[in-house]
C-alpha cells in the first residue's frame, strides 16, 4: 500500500534535515504505529506525505499502491485515497462542517469520475456517522473547528476521515487530548473502518490507543529515522522503560 | 431589527454555491458583446441640446426638462473630485454617448415575433427566463401564463428600460414599480414630491451630470400599509461602446411598507473603459423598511487593468419616519474602478440603517467604497459589516463616515471592517471618519486585516478540493456574514461571483 524509501527531508526556509532516511512499508489491511520522542520528525513525515509547502525532498521516494506520491498535489493525493487526520487541525471560520464535509467529498468524487452525491444521501451519511462518534447537529453546523474543544477536533478529524473513505489514513497524535470515553469512540471508528483494503499508519505518545486499536507493527522514531521496528510489545517497552535504552541500543 | 440580532447560519447557501461555482468556469461570464443589435445613438457629447434631447425622447414634461438644464448648467461649474483613493485615467466627457437605444424599441412590440431576436438572445445569456423575456419585451398577455416565481424584472439596456414584468399583480397590491421615464409621465405628483430630495441635483460632480442626463431606470411607490407581493428586481447592462450610463431609481416606501429590492449589473468585454454613474435615491417613512441589494459585476477590464466600467455611483437612504429602516447589502465584484458609498439618513427616531458589503478587487481593479451613516434622529441605530477582498495588484479601500449630531441622544453605531488579502502586491486601506458631537452616543469600530491562510488552503486540498476551490471556500467563509444578508437567490449568485472573481489570483 504505502511505500516509503530512504526519505530526506530538509526544510525549505532554512538549512536543516529534518528526515534522515526514513525507509517504511505498511501493508493492505496493516495497521501501523509510529512512537518516537517530541521533534523526531513524526509529524513532519505526515505533512511531506499528504504535499505540504515548506518542506524539500531531497533524496528518497514515496508510494502509494504504486503511484509516485510525492509528484502530486495534495488533493491529487486525497483523491488517490490518502487522508492525514491533523496533529492541530485547523479553523475556517465561516465555512459551515457540513459545507466543508460536501465540498470535500464531491472534489474527491469528482476527481475519481463518479457522480457528487445529492444532498439527501450525503446528509444521511453524515448523520449516521456523526452519530456514532457523538457529534451532534450543532457541531455539524458550526465554522469548521472554530471554537472546538481539543477532543472535539479530534472527533471532527475522524468524521472526515469516515466520510471521505481513504485507503491510507494516516492518523497523527489523534488520541492527544481525548477524554477516556472520546478515546473509546474515535478507537471504535477506526476500527469499524479497518479492512482488507485500508492500512493505518497511527502516531501516538501511548500505548493506551494502541489498546484499542491493535497495530500489527510498531515503529520508533528518532532523529529523522526509523531506529527499530517490532510487533506490538514494543509499545509497551516504550511505556514502561521510555526511549533511553531503544536510543543507546540504536546508537 | 431582525438582521441586527439575526446569527443564523443558512447552511443550504454555500453549499449550493460551492456546487454552482463547480458549474461555471471561464473569467467573465458576461462579457459577450452584442454588437449586431442596432442601436439609436444621440450624438456624442453633452451640452443643452443633448439633454433637451434625452427630455424630448423620453416624452418629458417641460418641468422635467428645466430640472436637467438647470443640472447641467451647475454642473458645467463643477470639476472633478480627486479625493478618493483612486488612479484613474482622466475621462473626457465629450467622447462620450450620452443617449444609446435599440433600434427596435423605438415602438413598443405586440408580440414575440416583433421582438428583435438579437435582444432576446442577450436576456437569455443574462440568465433571465424566456417567458420573462417575453414580458421585458412588452408582448402583451405574456404575463398570464408565468410560472410561479415572485421576482418583479425591470431591465434597462443602455440608456433605455426595455421592460417591466409583473404591472398587472403589483398593481393589484397597488405597488407601482416601472421605468423611471413612465413615472415622469403617468406618476408625476409622485416623482415632483421626492425626486432629488434625497440627492440633491448640486450633491456632487456625478450626480449633478446624472441629473441632467439620466436616460432611465427603475421607479418603486410602495403605498402605506403595504407589504410589496414579491422582490423587485432591476437588471442594467451596457452594451453600447463608448457610452455612459446613466440610470437613476427613485424607492418611495410609504408609511408601514415594506419591499425588498434587487440590482443586477453587467457589461461586455470593451478595451475602451466605460462610465456609469447611476443616482439611487431612497425615501423611507414612518415604520417603513427597505432592503435593497446589489449584486455589481460590471466587466472589471483584463489581466492587465485595460478597459472595464468606472463605476461612480451615488446611492442614499433618507429614513424621514419614525422607526424607519434601511438595509443596503452589496457585493461588488465588478468595474475596473468603483466609487461608491450607499449611505443612510437617520433622520427619524429610532429609525434603523444598515449597511453590508462585499468589495472583491482582483488584477488592476480599484475599489473605493464604504458608506455614511448619519445620525440625526433620538436612539437612531446602525451597522457596518464591511469585507475588503484584495488579491493581484488590486486596491481596495473602506471609506466610512458615522456622525452623531447633537440631537441625535442614545445613538449607536457598530462598524465592523475585515480586510483579506490574497498574495503581496495588493492592498487594502480602511479610512474610517466618526464624529460624535453628544455625549450620550456610542461608536464602536473594529477593524481587522488578514492574509489568506496557507495552513487553511493546505488543509481544504488534503482533503480533495483544488487550490480555486479552497480559497473560494475560505473567502466564502471570511464574507459569510454579508452573503447571509442577501436574499437566498442572490446569495447564491454572489459566492458564484466571489469564486470566480478570484479565478486566477492564486498559485
Ligand atoms: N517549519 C518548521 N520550521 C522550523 N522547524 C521545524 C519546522 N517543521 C518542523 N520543524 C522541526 O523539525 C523537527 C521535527 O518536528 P515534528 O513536528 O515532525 O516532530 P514530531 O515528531 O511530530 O514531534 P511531536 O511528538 O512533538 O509532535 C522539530 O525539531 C521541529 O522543530
Ligand atoms: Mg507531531
Amino acid at each position: 500500500m504505502l511505500e516509503i524509501k530512504g526519505l530526506k527531508v530538509d526544510l525549505e526556509e532554512e538549512e536543516k534535515s529534518i528526515l534522515k532516511g526514513v525507509d517504511l512499508t505498511v501493508g493492505a489491511g496493516e495497521v501501523h504505529a509510529i512512537m518516537g520522542p517530541n521533534g523526531s520528525g513524526k509529524s513532519t513525515l505526515s505533512y511531506v506525505l499528504s504535499g505540504k509547502d515548506g518542506y524539500e525532498v531531497t533524496a528518497g521516494s514515496a508510494t502509494l499502491d504504486g503511484a509516485d506520491l510525492l509528484d502530486m498535489e495534495p488533493e491529487e493525493r486525497a483523491a488517490a485515497g490518502l487522508f492525514l487526520a491533523f496533529q492541530y487541525p485547523v479553523e475556517i471560520p465561516g465555512v459551515g462542517n457540513m459545507t466543508f464535509l460536501r465540498t470535500a467529498v464531491n472534489a474527491q468524487r469528482k476527481a475519481r469520475g463518479q457522480d457528487e452525491l445529492s444532498a439527501g444521501d450525503f446528509l444521511k451519511e453524515v448523520r449516521a456517522r456523526a452519530k456514532d462518534l457523538k457529534i451532534d447537529a450543532e457541531m455539524l453546523k458550526r465554522p469548521v473547528n472554530v471554537g472546538f474543544s481539543g477532543g472535539e477536533k479530534k472527533r471532527n478529524e475522524i468524521l472526515q476521515m469516515a466520510m471521505l473513505e481513504p485507503k491510507m489514513c494516516i492518523l497523527d497524535e489523534t488520541d492527544s487530548g481525548l477524554d477516556v470515553d472520546a478515546m473509546k469512540l474515535v478507537s471504535e471508528g477506526v476500527n469499524a473502518l479497518r479492512s482488507e483494503g485500508r492500512s493505518f499508519l497511527v502516531i501516538t505518545h501511548y500505548q493506551r490507543l494502541l489498546d484499542h486499536i491493535k497495530p500489527d507493527v510498531v515503529h520508533i522514531m528518532s532523529n529523522g529515522r526509523i531506529i527499530k521496528t517490532g510487533g506490538p510489545d514494543l509499545a509497551l517497552e516504550v511505556e514502561n522503560n521510555g526511549y533511553a535504552d531503544l536510543l543507546a541500543e540504536a546508537e | 431589527m431582525t438582521a441586527l440580532d439575526q446569527v443564523e447560519v443558512k447552511e443550504g447557501v454555500d453549499q449550493e454555491t460551492v456546487d454552482a461555482v463547480a458549474q461555471l468556469s471561464g473569467a467573465y461570464k458576461y462579457g459577450w458583446n452584442d454588437d449586431d443589435i442596432e442601436m439609436d445613438y444621440a450624438p456624442k457629447g453633452v451640452n443643452p441640446d443633448i439633454v433637451s434631447l434625452i427630455s424630448s425622447k423620453n416624452e418629458e414634461p417641460q418641468w422635467m426638462l428645466d430640472w436637467r438644464q438647470a443640472a447641467f448648467t451647475r454642473w458645467e461649474g463643477m470639476s472633478v473630485p480627486n479625493w478618493a483613493m483612486l488612479k484613474v485615467a482622466d475621462i473626457d466627457f465629450q467622447d462620450l454617448y450620452y443617449y444609446a437605444r435599440p433600434k427596435s424599441m423605438e415602438v413598443k412590440p405586440k408580440s414575440l415575433d416583433e421582438v428583435d431576436p438579437k435582444l432576446l438572445e442577450t436576456y437569455k445569456k443574462l440568465g433571465i427566463p424566456l417567458k420573462e423575456q417575453a414580458i421585458l419585451a412588452g408582448v402583451e398577455g405574456a404575463e398570464n401564463d408565468l410560472p410561479e416565481r415572485k421576482v418583479a424584472v425591470d431591465a434597462v439596456f443602455d440608456s433605455v428600460s426595455v421592460g417591466t414584468t409583473f404591472q398587472a399583480e403589483l398593481k393589484k397590491a397597488g405597488v407601482i414599480f416601472c421605468s423611471i421615464s413612465e413615472a415622469i409621465r403617468e406618476h408625476p405628483e409622485l416623482v415632483k414630491k421626492y425626486l432629488g430630495t434625497v440627492v440633491p441635483p448640486s450633491d456632487n460632480f456625478y450626480a449633478t451630470l446624472n441629473s441632467a442626463v439620466f436616460s432611465d431606470g427603475s421607479f418603486v411607490y410602495v403605498p402605506p400599509g403595504v407589504r410589496c407581493p414579491m422582490e423587485l428586481s432591476t437588471y442594467f447592462r451596457i452594451n453600447a461602446e463608448n457610452t455612459g450610463q446613466f440610470e437613476r431609481t427613485l424607492i418611495i416606501a410609504d408609511k408601514g411598507s415594506y419591499v425588498s429590492y434587487l440590482e443586477g449589473c453587467t457589461a461586455p468585454k470593451r478595451d475602451v473603459a466605460q462610465l456609469h454613474a447611476a443616482v439611487v435615491e431612497i425615501i423611507i417613512e414612518e415604520d417603513a423598511e427597505v432592503k435593497y441589494s446589489t449584486v455589481q459585476n460590471w466587466y472589471p477590464g483584463d489581466e492587465e487593468g485595460k478597459g472595464g466600467i468606472y463605476n461612480f455611483v451615488t446611492k442614499r437612504a433618507d429614513c424621514r419616519g419614525a422607526r424607519s429602516k434601511v438595509m443596503w447589502t452589496q457585493v461588488e465584484t465588478g468595474s475596473a474602478v468603483t466609487w461608491k458609498y450607499p449611505s443612510c439618513i437617520l433622520r427619524g427616531d429610532d429609525s434603523q440603517g444598515e449597511f453590508y458589503s462585499i468589495a472583491i478587487a482582483n488584477n488592476y481593479q480599484q475599489a473605493d467604497t464604504g458608506t455614511k451613516m448619519v445620525h440625526l434622529g433620538k436612539r437612531t441605530k446602525s451597522r457596518i459589516v464591511s469585507k475588503g477582498i484584495s488579491a493581484g495588484r488590486a486596491q481596495n479601500t473602506y471609506r466610512g463616515l458615522v456622525s452623531m449630531h447633537p440631537k441625535a441622544k442614545e445613538s449607536r453605531n457598530y462598524t465592523q471592517c475585515d480586510s483579506l488579502l490574497i498574495g503581496s502586491q495588493c492592498g487594502a486601506h480602511t479610512v474610517p471618519y466618526i464624529e460624535v458631537k453628544n455625549n450620550s452616543s456610542r461608536v464602536e469600530h473594529e477593524a481587522t486585516t488578514s492574509k489568506v491562510d496557507d495552513d487553511q488552503l493546505f488543509y481544504c486540498r488534503s482533503r480533495g478540493m483544488d487550490e480555486e476551490e479552497a480559497v473560494a471556500l475560505v473567502v466564502n467563509g471570511f464574507c459569510k456574514e454579508v452573503l447571509q444578508a442577501l436574499p437566498m437567490e442572490f446569495a447564491m449568485e454572489a459566492q458564484a461571483l466571489v469564486a470566480i472573481s478570484l479565478e486566477g489570483s492564486v498559485g
